[in-house]
């Protein structure tokens, strides 16, 4: 008989409902959170500072002897001011102006580290689990705290929300993200308290002590992991997000943070080995290329490794399974934005425009990066006598611009006011050039299922990317996008079960939709020859 | 080039506009009342829920109309002068057309019962509808929906999305059963209890009563029960709104009465959609579809037909599909309510209880005539294909594998099924061979 005639009764009442606002876990992991990013809001304002040019221990190696001893004026005195400390350095250091911009901060971070006195630096175990420990442990608990709610899609009350809808606390997060950037990538001097609490854990994994790169490199790291946790609660219904998650983790714990650390710590070049040119548009200037070719046979293995990942991987995979496999499973900006970007997903902008400037921006940050690849390798091979120093000035320009600017503090920071692929929809070059395989020769597609569609608009809403999805699902067309990077979610949100992720023969991807006109006179053909 | 005027901006009319404007230059003007732009009915339930905001249901962004020369009038229609071939609107203009396309929708369903017109008393149909419903659930203690269809539990998912408890009151014992077989209507009725929706089987209403303040302080149900609440959803279905033709020489039932290419008995005036009822010589009764999929069918046909080439709106193999909850549901070909003389059926679900599939078949030549399925994403082209095909029990069970369309890496119950058919059927039929899983990665 029936599975369905075994239902015992006590199945059919009303179960307790699980919606019902916040639960005590869950507002006790908000309350740690909170606590924990105040306290590592606050750490950037704990301790004094004092040279003592007897214990200058990690500036020793950093900063040179000359410019150290021009320090002695200042040597002794305490200030309580972040600033005056800087400054004080600052116009005994370089009071001629001598020093270049990027080499004053680098003498200024490890000069200020070494100079700090106070709490952080007497206890920076304490202060790294009071901010940072605290924060992780609430983000889990409060994501935690869903975990008996019922499995299925868990958008309600999005576009009510402050946080994800462009309200004050969105905005407000969005602008601590933007200065936080800022901070990290051109004022990390700072920011030297805050560093000097990840200190101890750097010196465990890398014998190093802590820069601005070690802090920001084990943040994002496990930003990915606990929001990866809320990942795996919201699609616990969903093998394939569950699957994308954990690749996406294990590629940022692995590839980006764990082996580049460990190379560090045996003194070799470190590098992060998914990381595909021209994404890592470092790769091939002048001084990584010397680098790794003064590096024995492991720069040389990743000299090799990084160029075949560029050249043969990256477009063969893409072949393979399309745009995904690297921009939705294993890239660190797109682990980031499928993990902490996910809440804003539905910000990203659906217009036609918006589809036009994309595509103009995407490629022109291409072009940018190719024509300063090609500026770098023969500068490097002619010794610099072609281009000279504008290669160094494009350099510098796109590592301003793109690298920093558009990557970091636009692409993380714009999270909440415009979703959380900005950069990837509109300045990853890498993403432009997978883009390209994947509309022109892929087996990637997402097939629709028949007139299922009731163009709801989900899966549009839904879509990071900006992709109108409903447009093609309502006519019945498969969806073949240069932007799209297989997320998967507009397949999970479509209350029909219209749309499918697929790796098909590619030559059978495009279903040609016909317009009534072309039908008609097909039809019409049929008859004729029929007759 | 003629003027045609669609009366009704939903799915119906504006397949029907954009139909005529693909094959011919004609003026084409759509009225709409309820808004400036089409939006899809069937995500009303999402504005409320949060998942999305109005703007998102628009199908088509707002330039695509003065685009397409599709001219948009919000006004609504107080009478048609059919001599004249003249309408006129509420704000007193009149406006004449060539040809007249009706696609003005459903009304919900009111049977009469005492309160029925009360304050804090809706239906769920229009925008108007939506927006009335976050009035009426401003900070109430608790809810009762009358009418277990799918609008109901659609009204009852979105309350509970506000934490409003709810109390669902059907007249059927099993949800939905008047449509379902027993089997698939306990499994959603055990969903509906799993979303702590206080579901009353079998209940009907006898009254809703009025507070002193004139609003809705509670119902009372034939089982004798007397529910306080403060919104009163009455989802018992929905009819065709027929109130601007029903006094006039346009003939009406139920509906507009068309014939099968949508055209009513006075010429140059169509219908087509929700409010459309199209007539079935020898039946008792003549067809009403209310469905998303058959408003743009006809809205299809009739584009054709209005541009000049006389087209017979066929329906085509049934579908349809919906959402319970977090239960998708699709149904393929006709699976009745109550067992047919002559029908075997095969059915399965699994022991979580989420996911089943009915399958309808002749009991003499086992020939495949309807499924239903809940929680597993089956393809269309593939299950049209085998009901046109009239494939037989063997095969359909055989060939599983190849209709399922769950997004990758989902659990496969196909072998489990068809387990479950051998054990039923005593066969030894084996699944089709997919290929595995790194062959597909690398086919």
């Amino acid at each position: 008989m029936s599975t369905a005639q075994q239902h015992s009764n006590s199945d059919f009442t009303p179960a307790h409902s699980h919606h019902g606002g916040l639960s005590a876990m869950r507002l006790v992991g908000l309350i740690l959170f909170l606590v924990g990013m105040a306290t590592f809001t606050a750490t950037i304002f704990l301790g004094n500072y004092q040279i003592d040019l007897a214990r200058l221990d990690q500036a020793s190696e950093k900063v040179p002897a000359e410019v150290i001893e021009k320090l002695s004026p200042i040597a002794g005195k305490t200030f309580d001011s972040k600033v005056e400390m800087l400054n004080a350095i600052e116009s005994s250091i370089n009071a001629d102006g001598s020093i270049q911009p990027y080499q004053l901060g680098v003498y200024k971070l490890w000069l200020m580290k070494d100079a700090l006195r106070g709490p952080i630096a007497d206890n920076p175990w304490l202060w790294f689990l009071l901010s940072v420990g605290l924060a992780s442990l609430g983000g889990i608990l409060f994501h935690m705290a869903q975990r008996n709610t019922l499995p299925g899609i868990k958008h309600d009350h999005i576009w009510f929300s402050s946080m994800m809808n462009r309200g004050i606390i969105g905005i407000l997060t969005g602008t601590y993200l933007i200065l936080f950037y800022i901070l990290l990538y051109w004022n990390a001097e700072y920011f030297t308290n805050t560093i000097t609490m990840f200190d101890p854990i750097s010196q465990f994994i890398r014998n190093l002590p802590a820069d601005q790169w070690f802090l920001y490199g084990f943040l994002y790291t496990m930003t990915i992991v606990v929001m990866g946790v809320r990942m795996f609660l919201k699609y616990r219904h969903n093998n394939y997000h569950l699957i994308r998650t954990a690749s996406i983790i294990f590629f940022q714990f692995g590839f980006a943070f764990l082996l580049p650390s460990l190379m560090e710590r045996f003194s070799q070049p470190s590098m992060d080995l998914k990381n595909a040119w021209p994404l890592n548009y470092s790769f091939f200037m002048d001084w990584n290329l010397s680098s790794l070719l003064s590096s024995g046979n492991f720069g040389l293995f990743l000299l090799v490794w990084g160029t075949i990942l560029s050249v043969v991987l990256v477009p063969l995979f893409t072949y393979l399974y399309g745009k995904r496999w690297y921009c939705s499973w294993v890239c660190g900006c797109g682990g980031l934005a499928e993990t902490l970007g996910d809440p804003y997903r539905q910000l990203s902008n659906k217009g036609v425009k918006a589809w036009q400037v994309e595509r103009i921006m995407i490629h022109s940050v291409l072009v940018f990066a190719v024509i300063m690849t090609v500026m770098q390798i023969v500068n490097y091979t002619s010794g610099g006598a072609i281009f000279g120093d504008y290669t160094w000035r494009v350099n510098q320009t796109y590592s301003f611009l793109i690298g920093s600017a558009f990557a970091g503090v636009v692409g993380t920071g714009f999270y909440p006011f415009m979703g959380n692929r900005v950069w990837c929809r509109f300045g990853c070059p890498l993403a432009a050039i997978l883009g390209i395989v994947q509309k022109i020769k892929s087996r990637f597609v997402i097939t629709t299922n028949g007139g299922q569609c009731i163009s709801c608009g989900n899966c549009s809403t839904y879509c990071e990317m900006g992709i109108d999805v409903r447009w093609y699902a309502q006519r019945g067309q498969n969806i073949i996008r240069n932007s799209c990077v297989g997320c998967g979610v507009c397949a999970a949100v479509c209350p029909r079960g219209v749309l499918r992720l697929e790796n098909v023969n590619p030559d059978e991807r495009f279903n040609v939709v016909l317009d009534d006109e072309v039908l008609h006179s097909v039809e019409n053909l049929k008859k004729e020859i029929a007759a | 080039m003629a003027h045609i005027v669609i009366i009704g901006n939903g799915i119906a009319g504006i397949t029907t506009a954009r139909h005529i404007r693909k094959r011919s230059d004609h003026h084409i003007t759509v009225i709409s009342a309820e808004t400036d732009h089409f939006f899809s009915r069937t995500a009303l339930m999402y504005i409320y829920m949060g998942h999305m905001t109005y703007e998102h249901t628009k199908p088509y962004e707002d330039h695509f109309w003065s685009k397409n020369r599709i001219d948009l009038l919000r006004a609504y229609v107080n009478a048609i002068d059919i001599e004249k071939k003249a309408l006129s609107l509420g704000d007193g203009r009149t406006i004449s057309y060539d040809k007249l396309v009706l696609a003005t929708g459903s009304q919900s369903n009111k049977f009469g019962w005492p309160g029925q017109d009360l304050p804090g008393v809706q239906g769920l149909y229009s925008y108007q509808d939506l927006e009335l419903l976050e009035e009426n659930t401003e900070n109430i203690q608790r809810a009762v929906i009358v009418g277990g269809g799918l609008i109901g539990i659609e009204l009852a998912e979105m309350l509970a999305t506000r934490d409003i408890p709810v109390t669902f009151l059907i007249r059927e014992e099993w949800y939905w059963d008047n449509i379902l077989p027993i089997e698939e209507a306990k499994l959603v009725t055990r969903h509906v209890y799993e979303h702590g929706i206080d579901l009353r089987r079998s209940t009907n209403l006898v009254e809703i009563l009025a507070g002193d303040d004139g609003r809705v302080r509670g119902i009372t149900t034939d089982q004798g029960e007397e529910i306080s609440c403060q919104l009163v959803g009455l989802t018992p279905g929905v009819h065709p709104n027929i109130d601007l033709v029903k006094d006039s020489p346009v003939e009406t039932g139920r509906g507009v009465l068309v014939n099968d290419y949508l055209e009513t008995n006075v010429p140059d005036i169509y219908a087509c959609g929700d409010c459309a009822e199209i007539i079935v010589e020898g039946e008792a009764r003549n067809r009403i579809e209310q469905l998303w999929y058959t408003g743009r069918m006809q809205g299809q046909a009739l584009g054709r037909t209005i541009c000049g080439e006389r087209t017979f709106y066929e329906r085509g193999l049934w579908f349809n599909s919906a959402k319970f909850m977090d239960i998708e549901y699709q149904t393929y070909g006709f699976v009745p309510n109550r067992p047919r003389e002559g029908d075997a059926q095969f059915y399965w679900e699994d022991e979580g209880h989420r996911h089943c599939l009915k399958i309808i078949y002749n009991q003499s030549d086992k020939v495949v005539t309807g499924m239903n399925v809940f929680g597993i994403r089956m393809s269309q082209d593939v299950w049209h294909r085998w009901l046109k095909e009239k494939r037989d029990i063997n095969f359909v069970m055989t060939h599983l594998p190849e209709a399922n369309f769950d997004p990758e890496f989902y659990k496969a119950f196909e072998g489990e099924i068809i387990e479950a058919f051998n054990r039923q059927a005593g066969t030894n039929l084996q699944p089709s061979r997919q290929p595995g899983f790194f062959q597909r990665l690398f086919a």
